[in-house]
Formats: structure tokens, sequence, C-alpha cells
């Protein structure tokens, strides 16, 4: 495995800043509503339905445009002059309502002003009159009808209705899972610039440029050519970018061409939340057989989701929550069922997980339930459970590397976990209104978008004749350190200091027809694609040196900013100048397709995922049987990331994943009303996790000693997504806290796991 | 009377002087556009986040300069007038050379995406020169006004330690300070600023005399202390006041004052300055008071703007209800006494008259048979708003039976409640579990409690009648911490 091609090599495994921390830390990192505004700049303003499902009987602009002046202008679906529609799976989903709102919230007209005041005043003025239809708001009302943005699908190995039928024991379930915001600290922007030619160029705050430009080319009814889409960075992402800035670019890029001005369009913080997708919310059924060992016979699982008006990503969220239902777990016979359920809400979309945090919740419910239910220790239950090599998961999957049994034994030694479970049960019995709880939770986190034509990436390496390097590729830098990693590769790959190497803003003029950076692969394809530009390169220089200068070609070592031949050095501008002059090549693209993943969707069979990311995390958690409040008092985290190309960076995910997830799982709460209006729309309402939330006592270690066992760049692991499912134990750990305040061997929990809802799982309140 | 003074502060050291400026302009409007300083960020507008914290010295009764990080997003421009300002760009020396809050951060891998990054910086800015001792309570503390999404807050919490080992480089807040002072004391003008721009009017009198004669001027005009509820209207609502009279230069408002028998608050007190004279007195208003919101909130909200607001979610209502506080209300050069349980009349609707203020706050010290404790529960432990706020208070006689019972609730109906019939119950009782019962269930049947985005009726019911048993727990039985809060 340690062959030479992939042993780390500086500055592979350095745990270098973010590209650009020096820059966040000033000030002077620019997005994109600080980038210097353009002579003539319109700033947009979005009028929106008040109404969840309705007929637009009338639209009246007159107000508005009486208030925009001159200078101002006003567009409605009526205006786009190309196709209506940014859907990014199935259509039409349209940027402005045509004829019909779907959702509070819903774009109906945009404005646009010189003075965004102006723009404000006027989108409130835009006025509408309606024909109220029947809202259908969320998960049960939408599968009492039947109303699904995609038909619903079943993954099936086995009889799984007879294996639990002729199960030993057997036992079945339902809770609730909440939605959540992604709360990137930057809304949604995009600034459209009008070409001479007739073209656009947008600036955006978007994960997939090359979307952004095929949406605004097919709204504007351009060809893509005639569109540029560049991103520096993103003030956060979490999947949040995917698919939505393809609406405001689009808006953006509307009011330009018929302004013939620059617009910006910026989302403020209550329109944002209004507007856009979240995570899904699910109902979960299940039902198990086991044996009086707790190991699974069979399993049926029904995971309905709330997708809200359109498709969006939803079917593929689904689809990703099913192929996680089962987490690590073997079944010999299982069948998930997978509905995205069309409500008059928010089109629900990405967000980091892309529905496996709520399939591998429903799964750790599952195996939890059972282990009380058996009185097995829940981690010895789960050890049971592990799939191991050479079995195939419910969707076909062989199964050929599984570290998590040492991830188990790993993240367990010195933690106390059986001192510290005598030590809180016998606490739990004495007094006071504080209970205490232990939960331990693993991810199995399968990498490789499960659209199997996404996984695939380009790059663009300029070496100049002074030795200095600009990189391109086809992923965004959202935070997640992606530019400095692929940065690290190609100066690994180069053999230059990592200064040498200028980072330039992802641009689909420079590398086109990319996938969204997302799927938490945005290493392993663009690091990839980078590598290979860079070797192209390398191959030709070397070619050149050893013509030139003596010796082998393969003989020939760049490191250290220098080139090295048998009998000579050259530091890399040097040689560099040289092959210039003797007409070298001194770029290259480069491209990455990712092996062996394929999957029959129809037939369930097949390798989704090129391989697994894997973790553990053990929690625990008291809560206040008075007030229902909580709190995880310590958090011990042990995440495999591969051999690591930034364990800075990698430790930055898996920390900020926990985090993210245990918001996801505790005070992050959606609130709607009965008319569809969502009530939680700003952080006065909508509340993530603040530094008190950080647990007092947080341990979180990289699996030591780790590679991928597949070819992956240089043998790191995808880590943006899967730590996120860690905060799956804080779940458990408050649940396990419940059980023993309700004094009961299972309780319902739902998430979040709200003050209000650890009462009601205590059954200190009735359940709703 | 002529209304045309500018605007006249600092910034870092170069002194703006702003004319004919909407007194509506926020401070991080102004920043980001005609002053081009683009690092300070817009996150929600609304002064929940901390993306837009920049730090404000102002001069203090010492003669010095106090250093607080504030939400720029929801300052009128306005109340900077005669303070100093720091923004992230400020930090840098000449050398170019980090301040230790930005080296920190770099080193220790506090920012990802960077957005909050500006914020968090300048929180650790005000903490590192503001006198806040280290270690991990009063980081989280000053923290809690500043949103990540990305790191989960350890790095930043590192980053937090590792600044007070760092050389001092960049600019320090606590250097020079004499001669920033002079410089803003040769600001001082003959009178109050009085500002127009935009055909809108701020005034900003300096005494009770300037105040009436401003309110005689401009009857229609709005009071404003710290802004931190009024400038959402601006910011959240796309209110526009035509005439705005600032409270927080009129000494009569300031100062807190032992009077004996009482503690005398100015209703221009800022929460962050009458934090340690409350909680030196009520142990108990320390975690109320630290999670009445983030501290870039608290510097700058005043006592008296959280109470004449009557906002029915304010932490400050039920804890000086249940303290027995006395209101001094001003009116054209007249005082007036109320109760403080006389002067919530509904839903945002209090005893003051027209153009009458909350001058300052009165509040009987507690005796050796007090016991008072302030409970908060929301979903988020800091800088959330209470879905229940319970706030108890006895006064134990030595026999052991209660001469005197206050419970006051935050969040559960239009007004902030008092439960005086609840309180007669208690009354010369002993109090002992089976007056906890008693109590429990005649809270529980007195309330009516709303029903919310925040919680359930039936939910606030529970928690605010059983919230009784965890102050007995605490103030009769003496029990530890760890039996009564999760964060003990």
């Amino acid at each position: 495995m340690d062959d030479p091609a992939t042993m780390p090599r500086a500055p592979l495994g350095l745990p270098l800043p973010h590209d650009s921390a020096t820059l966040h830390v000033t000030g002077e990192a620019l997005y994109v509503d600080d980038l210097p505004e353009p002579p003539g700049l319109l700033h947009a303003v979005l009028a929106l339905s008040p109404e969840a499902h309705a007929e637009i009987l009338a639209l009246d602009l007159d107000p508005a445009l009486t208030l925009l002046g001159d200078n101002g202008l006003a567009v409605t679906a009526r205006d786009i002059p190309g196709i209506n529609d940014v859907g990014p799976m199935s259509g039409p989903e349209p940027i402005l309502a045509d004829g019909i709102v779907a959702y509070v919230g819903q774009p109906i007209a945009a404005v646009a002003a010189p003075e965004l005041a102006r723009a404000r005043a006027a989108a409130r003025a835009v006025r509408a009159t309606y024909r109220r239809r029947e809202a259908v708001l969320d998960i049960p009302a939408a599968m009492a009808r039947a109303q699904y943005v995609c038909p619903p699908h079943r993954m099936t190995r086995g009889d799984a209705a007879a294996a639990i039928a002729a199960a030993p024991r057997r036992l079945s379930g339902t809770f609730a899972i909440g939605g959540q915001d992604h709360f990137y600290l930057e809304g949604q922007v995009a600034m459209a610039l009008p070409q001479e030619d007739g073209g656009v160029r947008i600036l955006s705050s978007t994960q997939h440029p090359s979307e952004v430009q095929k949406m605004v080319a097919r709204v504007l009814g351009l060809p893509e050519a005639a569109v540029t889409c560049e991103v520096r960075r993103m003030g956060g992402g979490f999947g949040g970018k995917e698919t939505q800035p393809a609406i405001f670019a689009a808006i953006a890029a509307l009011l330009a061409r018929r302004a013939g001005r620059p617009v910006k369009l910026r989302l403020d913080r209550d329109d944002d939340m209004t507007i856009t997708g979240k995570r899904h919310d699910f109902h979960v059924r299940w039902s198990a057989g086991f044996d009086t060992e707790g190991r699974l016979h069979g399993v049926e699982m029904e995971l309905a989701a709330r997708a809200g008006h359109d498709a969006d990503l939803s079917p593929a969220i689904v689809d990703r929550a099913m192929f996680h239902a089962l987490n690590c777990y073997r079944a010999p016979a299982v069948s998930v069922a997978g509905y995205a359920c069309r409500t008059n809400t928010q089109s629900n979309t990405a967000f980091r997980g892309f529905g496996g945090p709520q399939g591998m919740l429903a799964a750790e419910e599952m195996i939890d339930a059972i282990a009380r239910d058996l009185a097995i220790d829940p981690i010895e239950l789960r050890r049971r459970n592990l799939l191991v090599p050479g079995d195939a998961t419910h969707y076909g999957q062989r199964i050929e590397h599984m570290a998590l049994p040492r991830i188990f034994d790993a993240l367990l030694d010195g933690v106390g976990y059986a001192s510290r479970r005598a030590e809180i049960d016998a606490a739990n019995d004495g007094p006071g209104f504080i209970r205490r709880g232990l939960g331990f939770a693993p991810v199995m986190f399968g990498i490789s978008f499960t659209a199997t034509a996404y996984n695939q990436a380009g790059a663009l390496v300029h070496l100049y004749t002074d030795g200095s390097v600009l990189l391109n590729h086809g992923g965004t830098e959202m935070g997640q350190g992606l530019y400095r990693k692929v940065a690290q590769v190609v100066a690994a790959e180069l053999g230059v200091p990592p200064g040498r190497v200028r980072l330039a803003a992802t641009s689909t003029d420079k590398v086109p027809n990319t996938s969204a950076t997302a799927a938490s692969s945005g290493s392993d394809l663009n690091g990839a694609a980078a590598a290979d530009a860079c070797r192209k390169i390398r191959s030709r220089l070397a070619d050149f040196a050893a013509r030139a200068h003596g010796g082998a070609p393969d003989e020939i070592v760049f490191a250290d900013g220098h080139v090295r031949g048998p009998s000579w050095s050259f530091d890399l501008a040097t040689l560099a100048t040289q092959a210039y002059r003797a007409r070298v090549q001194l770029w290259d693209s480069g491209f990455y397709a990712t092996p062996r993943i394929h999957y029959d969707r129809a037939r369930n069979t097949g390798h989704p995922f090129y391989y697994y990311a894997f973790g553990a995390a053990l929690c625990e958690a008291a809560i206040d049987i008075l007030t229902g409040e909580s709190r995880i008092l310590r958090a011990d985290l042990l995440h495999d990331v591969g051999r690591s190309i930034n364990p800075a960076i990698d430790l930055g995910q898996v920390e900020g994943g926990f985090i993210q997830g245990l918001g996801w799982l505790t005070s992050e709460e959606l609130v709607f009303d009965r008319d569809g209006r969502l009530r939680t729309h700003s952080p006065a309402t909508y509340k993530i996790p603040t530094a008190r939330d950080l647990p007092p006592d947080f341990r979180v270690r990289l699996l030591e000693g780790a590679d991928n066992p597949v070819a992956t760049i240089h043998r790191s692991k995808a880590v943006g997504e899967p730590p996120l499912m860690l905060a799956n134990a804080a779940w458990l750990a408050i649940k396990d806290a419940c059980a023993a305040a309700a004094g009961t061997r299972h309780v319902r929990l739902d998430a979040p796991a709200t003050p209000e809802a650890i009462l009601r799982a205590c059954g200190r309140l009735p359940a709703r | 009377m002529a209304m045309d003074d500018a605007i006249v502060f600092f910034l870092d050291d170069r002194l703006c002087r702003i004319d004919g400026i909407d007194p509506n302009t926020t401070v991080l409007e102004w920043l980001r556009g005609a002053a081009g300083r683009r690092g300070t960020k817009e996150g929600c507008a609304e002064g929940d986040c901390g993306a837009c914290t920049i730090v404000v010295g102002t001069p203090d009764a010492a003669g010095g300069l106090s250093c607080h990080a504030v939400n720029a997003c929801i300052q009128p421009i306005a109340t900077l007038d005669g303070c100093e300002a720091f923004t992230v760009e400020s930090l840098r020396d000449d050398t170019g050379a980090l301040h230790p809050a930005q080296a920190a951060m770099v080193e220790c891998h506090g920012s990802q995406c960077g957005f909050c990054t500006p914020g968090f910086v300048m929180s650790l800015y005000a903490l590192l020169h503001d006198g806040t001792p280290a270690g991990d309570e009063p980081t989280r503390r000053a923290l809690a006004g500043n949103l990540c999404r990305c790191t989960g807050y350890r790095p930043i919490l590192d980053a937090a330690a590792r600044m007070r080992e760092l050389p001092g480089t960049g600019r320090d807040f606590t250097a020079g300070i004499p001669a920033r002072r002079a410089r803003l004391d040769a600001l001082a003008r003959a009178r109050g600023l009085r500002h127009q721009g935009g055909g809108r009017s701020w005034y900003a009198p300096r005494n009770l005399a300037e105040l009436d004669a401003a309110i005689a001027e401009a009857p229609e005009a709005v009071f404003v202390a710290g802004a931190t509820d009024l400038g959402l209207e601006i910011t959240k609502t796309h209110r526009r006041f035509d005439a705005l009279i600032h409270l927080g230069s009129v000494a009569e408002l300031q100062g807190i004052r032992d009077a004996g028998s009482h503690l005398d608050i100015g209703a221009g007190v800022s929460w962050r300055d009458a934090h340690a004279a409350l909680a030196a007195l009520w142990p108990g208003m320390d975690e109320l008071i630290a999670r009445f919101a983030g501290l870039q909130i608290r510097n700058v909200a005043t006592i008296g703007g959280n109470l004449a607001n009557a906002s029915p979610i304010g932490d400050g209502a039920p804890a000086l209800l249940a303290l027995d506080a006395t209101l001094d209300l001003w009116r054209a050069g007249r005082r007036r006494s109320v109760a403080l349980s006389d002067f919530f009349l509904g839903y945002r609707r209090t005893a003051l008259q027209p153009g009458e203020i909350v001058a300052r706050i009165r509040i009987p010290k507690p005796g050796a048979g007090t016991r008072f404790a302030a409970y908060k529960v929301a979903k988020r432990h800091d800088s959330d708003i209470s879905a229940v706020c319970a706030c108890f208070a006895v006064e134990l006689g030595a026999d052991g039976r209660i001469a005197a019972c206050r419970i006051a609730y935050g969040g559960m109906a239009a007004v902030p409640l008092r439960l005086h019939g609840v309180e007669t119950l208690a009354t010369g009782r002993t109090w002992d579990e089976a007056l906890d019962e008693d109590m429990v269930e005649a809270l529980a049947g007195a309330m009516d409690p709303i029903d919310d985005l925040r919680a359930s009726a039936a939910y606030r019911r529970m928690v605010a009648s059983g919230l009784w048993l965890r102050f007995a727990a605490e103030h009769r039985d003496a029990a530890p911490l760890s039996e009564t809060r999760v964060h003990g």
C-alpha cells in the first residue's frame, strides 16, 4: 500500500492554515457583497408570496413602478425570455411564480433600483390578488394524499416481512426528525454584469458555478458559452448553495439584461430563510425482527421526507437516506421505502449529509430500541450487528473494508465507559432534577455522488517562467479548506513550497462542466484532477530536462522548488524558463473520473460508493427534568480521514460537523404556523449552537495510521459530511437520560431534542 | 435652534465629521458604504449573530475610555458621537503585524468560511483589552453573541486563550488612553448633539433640562437608549423615524448609587455596567444578566429601555418585579414614582405618559432572610429569548416562616406577570415540602400562558410552576448545583 506514488511528501500532511486565514482575520477577504460596485449598479429585492398555495389572479406592479422611478424596473415570470425553470433534476421549477404560488415566501416579482431602500419599498408595494387553494403543509397530510415530487421508491433485499415474522423477537417504532436551516453566515447573493457581446458575467456565492451558468443561460435563452459564473469564496454553504443560488443569479441576470445595467441581489436574513429550502424533516416508521442475541433478521423501514413544493434534489436526498437507513448494520432481509412528499413549503434541498443523517438516525433509533428491549449494552449490540467484509449492503454493494471494529476499540480505549455507565446509573437513582445518559453512535458514510455522472472533475494548472504556479479547479471554497488542500496536492506534485501556488477564483470559463462542490467529494475529485494536470506538466518538464541536461526522465526529482537530475540541479524557475524557450508547454488541464462506481437503481444493485468514511462518538448528556434543558457534558469523537492532506483542516471539519449536527438534533427547530408561514426566519428565533454549546469536555481525534484502502488522492478520505452524523451520539445520550427520567426502557424522543421534546420523552408532558 | 451639528467621532485615529446623514442610518451601513470598510459583515441585521461586531471606546467616569464590543448593524450612526470606533481593519499596526486576536485566530485555525471572523476578532479584541479575566467561562460569556456555523467554536476558544500569550503587536486599545480621552473631550459641545439629515432629526440631550427642551421641540419624537430594539425596527420593518431623542447622554440617567436601604440605578445604565452591582447583591442575577443577550447587546442595552419598552419577553422586568423595584419617572420637569408592579398595563403599554421617561430604578437591598432566584429557560442557553423567565423572592423570618413572597414571570403572557394571588398563599407559612406542593399547584393554576414558536402553553405552565422546586432545592435545601442545573 505504501507505494511511492502515495507516500506523503511535503507539504502533504501539514496542518497549514486556511488559504485565506489572514484575509479572514483582517477583513480583507472579499465576498460578493464586498466587491467594488460597478457604476450604474442596481440593487434588487424580491416580492414574496404571502400565500401557501394559490392562483395569482392579478399582479399589480404599478405602485412599485411608481416608487421605483425612471431608473428602476420590475420583472415577473412573463419577462423571462428563456425558460422559467431551474430544476436540477426535473422541472419546471420556476424562479418567479407563474400563475400559481406554491409556498409562503415564493418570489412573485423582482424589483431593482439604484438605492436598496427604494427597491425594498417597491418590493413591498407589489400587489397581488389570489384565489386560495388547499395547502398541504406537512408530511402526514402529503402522505394521506399520496402527493409526492417523485414516485415512491423501495430498496429490497430478501423478504423482510417474512424474516421479521419468523424472527424470535419483533419491535417497531415511529419518530420524527426535524429539518434544519443552513444558516450560512453569508446569505444568498449574486451580482450580474451584462457583457458587451450580449453575454452575462455572474458573481455568485455558489457551490455549483456550472449550474448557475447553465440555469442563467436557460432563463435568458442564451448559449451556456455566453454566461460565465465566478466564485472566489462563500461565507458558508453546507449544501444550501448547491441549487438555491441559481434562483437568485437568474433573477439578477434577468433584471440586468432588461436594465442593461449590473444588478446585485443580496437576500437579507429573513428573506433568505423564508425563501430557500432546508434540510428535509422526516417521519420514520421501522419494524425489526431479531434474535435474543440482538442480531437483526429483518428490517422494514419507511422514510417520508418533506420535499416542499418542488423536487429540487429531493429524489436523490431520499435515496441517500435509504442507502444509510441501516448505517453500518447487517440484516439478511431489508425493505426500505422512501417518499419525497410534495408540500406547500420551501423546496427542501441539499444539506451536509444529503439525507444520510436522517437515514442513519433512523438506524440508530432502531438499534437503540432493540438494545433496550433486550437489555444488552448498546455498544455490544452494535458490534454484533456490524457489517463485515464480504457482506452486501441492502443496496447490493459488497463491503470490502470495515474500519469500525478498530474505531470502536480505539475510541473506547481509556474513556471509562463501564465505570461511567455504573456511576451515571447510580447517580440517576439519587436526588435532584438532573439525569444523565450515555450515547454511542458509529458512522459509515458512502462517498461518491450517487448520481454517477457527477463524479468527475477538472483542473487547470499554469506554471509560469518564474516558477510560480496558478491553480484553477472546478471546486469551490466555502470554508472547508478545499483550496488549501488542493494547493497542497499541487505543491507536492510540482515540488514547490505551498506559498508558490496561487489560487484563482473558480470560474466556468477556466474549468467547465463541473460538478457541485458537494457530497464531501471536493478534495477527492479536484485534488485528483489537479494532480493529473501537474503530472502532465512535470512529465513534459522531466522529458525536456533529461534531453537538455542528461539522465532519464524518471530519475528526475521535483522537490523544494528545485528540479534535480543525476548530475545537475536547477531551481524550478530556471528550468521553466529553459523549457519555455525550448517551446515546451508549461501548463495543462487535468481530469478525474472516480473509477469503479455504478448503480442500477431499478434493480438495486451495484457499487454506488467508491469507499466509506467511518467514525464513532461517545457522548454524555445531562437533562433537567423540571425544564427539559439539556447539555452535552462530554464528547469523545474518533474519525477516519484516511491519510490526511491537512490534519488541521480535517479536524476542523470533524469538530464543526459535530457541532452543526448537535444543533440539528437539539436547539435548531423550524416552526411553521397553520398557514404555512415559517415563524423561525432569523437568528432571534432559530437557534444554532453558540460557544456555550461546545461540550466542556470535548476530545476529538483523527484515526491514526489510517490509509484509504482505495486509491484516492494520496489515500486521503472525504471529510465534509460524515462527522455531522457523529452528533447522533449526542441525541442518543439525551434519549438515554430521558429513559432514566421516565423510568422506562424505551422512550420516544423526536428530533430536535428541544427542552419541550425532552419533557415529552420523559413523560412529563403529554405526547403531541 | 439650529439643528446642524455634525456627528463627530474618531474612526481609528481619523476624525470623522458627518453632516446631514439620516439618523436612521446604522453604523454598519455607514461603515460598508461611505467609509468603505467592508470587513465588517451583515449576517442578520438584528444583533443576533455578531458578524458586524466593532469596538467602541467611550469616555468613562474615571477619566479613561471603556472598551465595548457592539453590533454595528443596529446601532444608529449618531450613537458614535463623541466616541472612538474600531473595526477589523483597525487592528494591524503600521508594520502590518497582526493583533494577537488576529494572529491567534490564524494560528488556532479559528476561521473556516471567514464570514463571522471579523466579528469574532473584534469580540476577542474587546475581550483582551476590556479587563475581562482569562478563563473558559468568561470567554464563553464574552463570545455568546457571535455565531459561527463552521468551526464548532473549539479553535476560537483556543484562540481566545492563545492571544493572551502572544506578543502585543497591532493596535492596543489600552495604549495612549489619556491622549485619546483628551481628544474626545476636546470634541465636547456647549449643548447636546442636534443633528439633522434627510429631513429627520436626532437629539442627544446631555441633561434633563435639554431633554425637556428637545421634547418640547419635537413632541412626536421617539425615545431611544441602547437602540437594541428600535434598531430592529429600522433594519427589519424598514421603519424610518422622523425624530429620535437619544437618552444615552442624559447625565441624570447615569450612575449606580448605593442609597443605603436600596440600590439606585440610572435608567440609562447598560446591563453590562449594572451586571456586577446587581450580581453582588443578588447572586441570582449573575446568570440571568449573562444570558439576557449577547455581550454586544448588553454593552448598550439599558435597564430603563428594557422596562420602558414593555416587551413581554424582556428578562429585566420579571427580575425587577420580584425584587420589588420602584421607578422614578420624569416628564417636563416633574418627577414621580411608580412601583414596577403598577407599571405594566398591557401589551407594550405602560404607565408612562407621552413625553415621560424612566429616569431611575430603585431596588430595596436584600436582607439576611432574602432568598432570590432568577431562572431563564430557552431552547438555547445563551443569547436566546426566554420561553419562561421565572423570578422568585422570599423574605424568610427567623422563625422559618415566609414573611413576604414575590413571584414574577416573563415570556408567559402579553405583559410581565406578577402573581400576587399565589404570593399570599406562601406568606406566613413555613417553607416546607408541603408548601412546595401547594405552590406548584397554585402557580400552574394561576397562569394561562401563551403558545408560540418558543414553547407550548402546556410546557410553559409545567416549567414555570415546576421551577419553584428548583428554587426550594437551591435556596432552602442548599442542594448542590449538580443536582439542579445541567450547567451546574
